[in-house]
């Protein structure tokens, strides 16, 4: 435990290693041509990384003197964060060329940011905690920011880095908490002292903050208010990255700091929980039925999804995490076939995000109609469809923990929920026709969008190995 | 899986496999429209013949599950499809119904592909629920149709479709969702989601309190109020049935042919298969609810369908009250109330997709379906007044045709277990013959007092074929009702005989145990 164990933290250094010789290459290098090699040198680094990380064992091994964990749960959240994030970054390449923002940072950045990721699930101690969640969060609000020019991006990158900076304030002073009243930082330690399931008030004060912060980052509600506004005003493919893999870093970190260190006392955390998780498939419910913006829209979304996710991770056993790793994954990949969708969403050559703009896809383009319908229908739950089964995971899991009236509320959000994904396949399938989008769509958004059509649409045949990888890596928490 | 059960397999998948093929097919002009067309009509026609096969196959003696195959699937789930006496009916009313939809759906011109595509994969998944030994692979066919179904509402409807298709879609997931907690609670319960070893598996029934309200029948009342969620609004029942009306009414004809006749039955079967077997005790407990809630729907929707301006309003209404019946018979729960469910629900699919069938084709030709619109159809139209006029007697329940069967099993059934619901739904009776023969005077009989009327044409030779099935259907199983109560009574007389075990016999009722089904109809 005391060693250094470079192996075990093998993806991250990959990662680490690259971002920094790809920020040099970017440095030495001018134009936008060397701004595309940087990021396909990115998405190389990415895939290289996942590919590692697939390869790892799972064994639970630390490294870094304790500080940093690499077992099953980061193997599995490692391997869909890197793909997922290679796959946005090879999305958002003609975007960024067109707006005229494709800067060598760009890859850079992301890559610094699953870096910051990396770390988040990977984290064994609040303070390697807070590093990675801080390397994460800072790239990030740049990202926001991305297009100087525009007031929006920046206003969002301001709104976002404020709050932002506020729940880290939050998480910090909540660990400082912790730290107190543990006498450790390191969640093996702090598991330790809670393990005759008392804790004090003080502890609980610090269970709260630090929950508190972490709820920023996944935004759950009530956490959720900057959410709509960066979605809206960050240059979507930056949406695109916000909406997939932060989302699952933040909630797998979420299921590492209350599985791992407060496992012992589920009975003093699963009504914070609760609440989040109930308020969040509300909110995202009932906010998003007015939206015109489908970006707005998909935020919500995302805030009802993680509400979904927060069910199994109220349960508190190792099939709720199970259930929470796999709705994650599923989440990624419905989100990444939408996205590619809405990145190709232009008329002469601007980009156009209003739900209306869909209006009777299906005469110009059935095929991406057929595909985003079976997204739509996927992420409202209905059978088949992928979305169906991560519902059912986290519906299982929350059954066998006796949650039933937060299931009861889960019902209510599963129904509001579907009426606007409902109303996106009405816009696009029972419409009159509106002008058609700038075609032809590009060859990798459109692979992406039926990639994860197919890959939602097969899932029920037998679950792609998710299911049982994610067991797998759950079997840590179990007890 | 053996060879027989591979057939089985076929009937369920054949239509979804040719519906994707022709989703993903290039083209739509006349000849791929009329490829489509044809192809589907032929499909459908094969997978009516395959059922055949297999129904000749079933044997009627036993109430075990025949054709099953077994295959692991996701997680401890399995995919188990099978056929007992009650399915493998509905299965047949599937097979048959669909290819006369095609047929009645010849003229569609707007996006004839995926019209008829939605329709094919609609079939296998009603199929599916039929036929489904797993609880959570019957709860994906029976969540997965609302899907098409809401395309085809929402696409080829008329003019407030969006509004009725949302209203059914949001509605019946409402229940499905709350069925789907109880199915995994009892999943987990019972350590298993196969269906055949849930009907042996006994729920827990002690009392139980919930904010501060004791639940008699305990954990069994509580799902079988979700599951009941479900189906009561698949059936629909009233209070809940406010969807159907809507959806009827602006579905395409096609559309309201496969509701009235299959979908409508989803609800049904699932008391059937679930409700009663599984929580007998609640269904015991309950079924003065059910009578009630079945009561007011015979009474209330006939009185509603006195009043209806619209043709398909008014059968549509007059559908829910003919569930009313079901639902008697079912929580009944003895052998002439089962029995006569099943039977009644059956002949409703002939009947009421006829009575569909019959509106759309004045619909086709004047494209509105008010009542003052017409009037002295008989003048211009006598084989459509003939064959109108026999779906609305069957609809009426007059002895010799199915509908009569149904209704006086049901209510005979119902008369042993609650006589006063009985009695009350004996006045919904008289209130059916009110509304359908009177709708049946203003729209066929007198003369014609509309211009437009003047030149309408009698039915096609495609509108007749497609009726003749029905025809031929109600009147059999008008005169030898036993045909069908002989395929599906031993499954029945298994049914309740595991539910008595669980409630005991009250002396009140008698079993006509040993005997087999009663022959009540064939002796008129």
């Amino acid at each position: 435990m005391e060693t250094l164990n470079l192996l075990a933290a093998g993806p991250e250094l990959i990662l680490a290693a690259g971002a920094i010789i790809l920020l040099m290459f970017g440095v030495f290098t001018k134009g936008e041509g060397a701004a595309v090699t940087t990021l396909w040198l990115a998405v190389g680094v990415l895939v290289i990384a996942g590919v590692f990380a697939y390869a790892q064992p799972g064994d639970t091994e630390y490294a870094f003197g304790g500080v940093f964990v690499s077992d099953g749960v980061s193997r599995f959240a490692n391997v869909f964060m890197f793909f997922g994030s290679a796959v946005v970054l090879i999305l958002s390449r003609d975007y960024m060329i067109r707006a005229k923002s494709m800067l060598f940072e760009f890859p850079v950045l992301v890559l610094f940011a699953v870096l910051g990721m990396a770390m988040m699930v990977s984290s064994a101690d609040l303070i390697s905690l807070y590093v990675g969640l801080e390397l994460q969060s800072l790239s990030l609000y740049v990202l926001a920011a991305f297009r100087r020019d525009s007031t929006r991006s920046t206003e969002a990158g301001l709104k976002y880095f404020v709050l932002g900076a506020l729940s880290s304030g939050l998480l910090l002073y909540g660990s400082s908490f912790v730290y107190g009243y543990a006498g450790s930082t390191e969640f093996v330690a702090i598991a330790e002292r809670l393990k005759d399931g008392d804790a004090g008030v003080g502890f609980l004060i610090g269970l709260a903050l630090v929950i508190a912060g972490l709820a920023f980052k996944i935004s759950a509600a009530p956490f959720h208010m900057w959410t709509p506004d960066v979605y809206e005003g960050a240059p979507t493919p930056i949406t695109a990255f916000f909406a997939t893999v932060p989302k699952v870093a933040a909630a797998v970190l979420l299921v590492r700091v209350l599985y791992g260190a407060f496992g012992e006392v589920a009975d003093h955390w699963w009504q914070i929980i609760w609440f989040l998780s109930a308020a969040s498939m509300l909110v995202g419910g009932v906010a998003a039925i007015g939206q015109t913006d489908i970006k707005r829209l998909m935020a919500y979304s995302s805030i009802g999804h993680m509400g979904f996710a927060m069910l199994g991770l109220a349960a508190g056993t190792a099939k709720g995490a199970e259930s929470v790793l796999i709705y994650l994954a599923i989440y990624l990949v419905m989100n990444i076939g939408v996205f590619a969708f809405i990145l190709s969403m232009r008329r002469d050559g601007v980009q156009v995000t209003k739900i209306d703009d869909l209006a009777g896809l299906w005469k110009a383009d059935g095929l991406s109609t057929f595909c985003l319908g079976v997204l739509m229908f996927s992420l409202a739950g209905i059978p088949p469809l992928a979305g169906f089964w991560a519902k059912f995971y986290v519906f299982q899991a929350a059954v066998d923990a006796g949650l039933i009236w937060l299931l009861i509320v889960a019902v209510a959000g599963t129904v509001i929920a579907c009426f606007y994904y409902l109303r996106i396949v009405k816009i696009m399938v029972f419409d009159d026709p509106a002008d058609a989008f700038d075609g032809p769509m590009l060859i990798e958004n459109r692979l992406a969008l039926f990639g994860s059509a197919v890959l939602v649409f097969v899932f029920v045949v037998g679950g792609l190995g998710v299911p049982e990888m994610a067991a797998e890596a759950a079997s840590v928490f179990a007890k | 899986m053996t060879d027989e059960s591979f057939l089985l397999n076929l009937v369920l998948w054949l239509p979804a496999v040719w519906g994707l093929v022709l989703l993903f097919m290039r083209g739509d002009d006349e000849p791929e429209r009329k490829l489509a067309r044809r192809m589907s009509l032929g499909m459908t026609a094969f997978v009516f013949v395959l059922s055949v096969i297999v129904f000749m196959g079933f044997d009627s003696d036993t109430a075990d599950f025949q054709y099953v195959t077994e295959v692991p699937w996701l997680g401890p789930m399995e995919y188990k499809i099978g056929v007992d006496g009650i399915s493998i009916l509905f299965v047949m009313l599937t097979t048959m119904i669909m290819p006369l939809v095609i047929l009645a759906s010849w003229k569609v011109e707007k996006r004839v592909r995926e019209y008829f595509a939605a329709f094919l994969i609609l079939e296998t998944l009603m199929i599916g629920v039929f036929v489904s030994l797993d609880l959570f692979l019957f709860y994906l066919f029976f969540e997965a149709g609302l899907i098409p179904m809401f395309l085809i509402i929402g696409i080829w409807g008329g003019q407030r479709r969006i509004y009725a298709s949302f209203k059914f879609f949001l509605y019946t997931l409402l229940g499905s969702v709350l069925m789907l907690i109880a199915m995994l609670w009892l999943v987990i319960e019972a350590g298993t989601s196969d269906i055949v070893d849930l009907l042996n598996y006994t729920v827990a029934s002690e009392p139980i309190t919930v904010l501060g309200f004791d639940i008699a029948g305990g954990a069994q009342t509580l799902c079988w109020l979700a599951f009941f969620s479900s189906f009561a609004v698949k059936m629909p029942m009233w209070p809940v049935h406010t969807w159907l009306p809507d959806a009827h009414v602006e579905a395409p004809t096609a559309g309201s042919v496969v509701l009235a006749a299959i979908l409508l039955k989803l609800g049904g079967y699932g008391f059937i298969r679930f409700n009663l077997p599984m929580f007998p005790i609640a269904s015991h407990h309950l079924a003065d609810f059910v009578f009630f809630l079945s009561v007011v729907a015979i009474i209330y929707t006939s009185l509603v369908a006195l009043m209806q301006e619209d043709i398909k309003k008014l059968i549509a209404y007059s559908s829910v009250a003919h569930m009313g019946f079901v639902t008697m018979g079912i929580f009944a729960a003895n052998q002439q109330g089962v029995d006569g469910a099943i039977f009644q629900m059956i002949s409703h699919g002939f009947i009421s997709g006829a009575l569909f069938l019959c509106v759309g084709v004045i619909y086709d030709r004047m494209h509105t379906r008010e009542i003052k619109f017409y009037g002295g159809l008989v003048t211009r139209m006598p084989v459509f007044a003939a064959i109108f006029l026999l779906f609305t007697m069957g609809n009426v329940g007059l002895p010799g045709t199915s509908g009569f069967v149904g209704e006086f099993l049901t209510m005979m059934g119902a008369f042993k277990a609650n006589t006063y619901a009985a009695f009350f739904a004996a006045t919904g009776v008289i209130l059916s013959a009110g509304y359908a023969l009177w709708l049946y005077r203003r729209v066929v009989f007198g003369t014609i007092e509309n211009p437009a009327l003047e030149n309408i044409e009698d039915m096609s030779k495609r509108e007749i074929g497609i009726m003749i099935p029905l025809i031929a259907a109600t009147l059999f199983f008008g005169i030898y009702a036993n045909a069908a109560i002989d395929v599906f009574s031993p499954s029945v007389e298994n049914l309740l005989d595991g539910y008595y075990a669980a409630v005991g016999t009250p002396e009140s009722i008698v079993i006509a145990a040993g005997e087999g089904a009663p022959a009540p109809a064939s002796s008129h």
